[in-house]
């Protein structure tokens, strides 16, 4: 007997749980810019210019999550 | 009782499909033809108006703009300002042309996702997302290439300065991997993830909307159907945001792509 059987997208439910990790990362880049704005106007420039190389490599994470998904993601026939 | 029952028994409903993958399979306009679809008649469509908008707003001259002057400026003024000057330094200008070319391309074909005629944002299937982030990709690759020389590139992009000796021979690789193959992928797969589940949470909340209210008896499932049809209007309102935002993202971090490719050593 089978006490659970899933069949579906098991890959949905990896993705949602990997993406716990890029959007913490992800507000806090943006949580630092703000301060950092907050502190120093004039360093908006450079401090948006560096929180975008941050944003794309932490959301990078997210992305090959939710791609896999659906390459690998289903179980069940 | 028949009112209820719906609520208590919770039965699946019979004859509804859920909308999915095939959602966005579009059939082709042209019978015959698989690729002249609606997303392609898109496209032409926002390449014509993108066009006459700018060629208009760079007619008018006036030194006290007018309101149609004023938006056009401002418009373009964005771009250049915010996103091509802040970010690449000191020679933009060549680059603003580019940059205002794939933020109006992928802003007006995300809008199509909201526009009452079209209700499909073309990035939605993948390929037009793969080819506008392919060409991200030449450029940028490109441009280092000619700035650096093929292997001169190859060392900028993957050693970083500061990094020590024995550091570098996990760091080259791992700087090869993220720079150069992963950067086009999330760059492409982003913009597609956003407008491919934007616009199925708009389907999922009107179809199930509509098939609640008009396919199924109980009244508790009818005002559910109006509430989820009413709930769609926010939902658009939401995917107007996300679309416009991930037109912003899209073009600063191509801006930034090319900034890094091009930055000279201290």
């Amino acid at each position: 007997m089978t006490p659970l059987e899933l069949v579906g997208s098991l890959g949905i439910v990896g993705y949602g749980l990997g993406a716990i990790g890029p959007g913490i990362g992800v507000g806090l880049i943006f949580a630092a810019v703000i301060e950092g704005t907050a502190r120093q106007p004039e360093a908006r420039g450079a401090m948006l210019s560096t929180a975008f190389i941050g944003f794309a490599l932490t959301e990078a994470l997210a992305i090959i999550g939710i791609a896999l998904a659906f390459v690998f993601g289903f179980v069940g026939q | 009782m028949t009112a209820w029952s719906g609520f208590a028994g919770l039965m699946p409903l019979e004859g509804y499909e859920p909308p999915g993958v095939e959602s966005f399979d579009l059939p082709p306009l042209i019978p015959g033809q698989e690729w002249a679809n609606k997303y392609l008649l898109q496209a032409v469509v926002s390449v014509v108006l993108i066009m006459a908008f700018w060629l208009v707003m760079s007619r008018k001259r006036a030194l006290v703009p007018s309101k149609g002057q004023f938006l056009g400026e401002s418009a373009y003024m964005f771009v250049r300002n915010s996103i091509a000057r802040d970010t690449i330094g000191h020679d933009f200008k060549k680059w603003v042309p580019l940059l205002i070319a794939l933020f109006s391309f992928v802003l007006v074909n995300n809008l199509w996702g909201v526009f009452p005629l079209t209700l499909m944002p073309t990035a939605a299937h993948v390929g037009w997302a793969y080819g506008l982030a392919g060409l991200v990709w030449l450029i940028y690759n490109g441009i280092g290439i000619k700035k650096f020389g093929p292997i001169g590139y190859l060392k900028h992009a993957t050693m970083p300065p500061g990094v020590p000796g024995p550091m570098l021979i996990i760091v080259a690789p791992l700087e090869f991997l993220s720079n150069i193959i992963v950067r086009p992928a999330t760059l492409s797969l982003r913009l597609f993830a956003n407008m491919f589940a934007g616009h199925l949470l708009v389907l999922v909340f009107v179809l199930g909307g509509e098939y609640l209210l008009l396919h199924s008896e109980p009244v508790f499932n009818k005002v559910a159907g109006v509430a989820s049809l009413i709930f769609s209007l926010a939902i658009f309102g939401l995917e107007i945001f996300v679309q416009s935002l991930q037109a912003y993202i899209f073009t600063m971090l191509t801006a930034q792509y090319i900034s890094s490719a091009t930055a000279e050593e201290h």
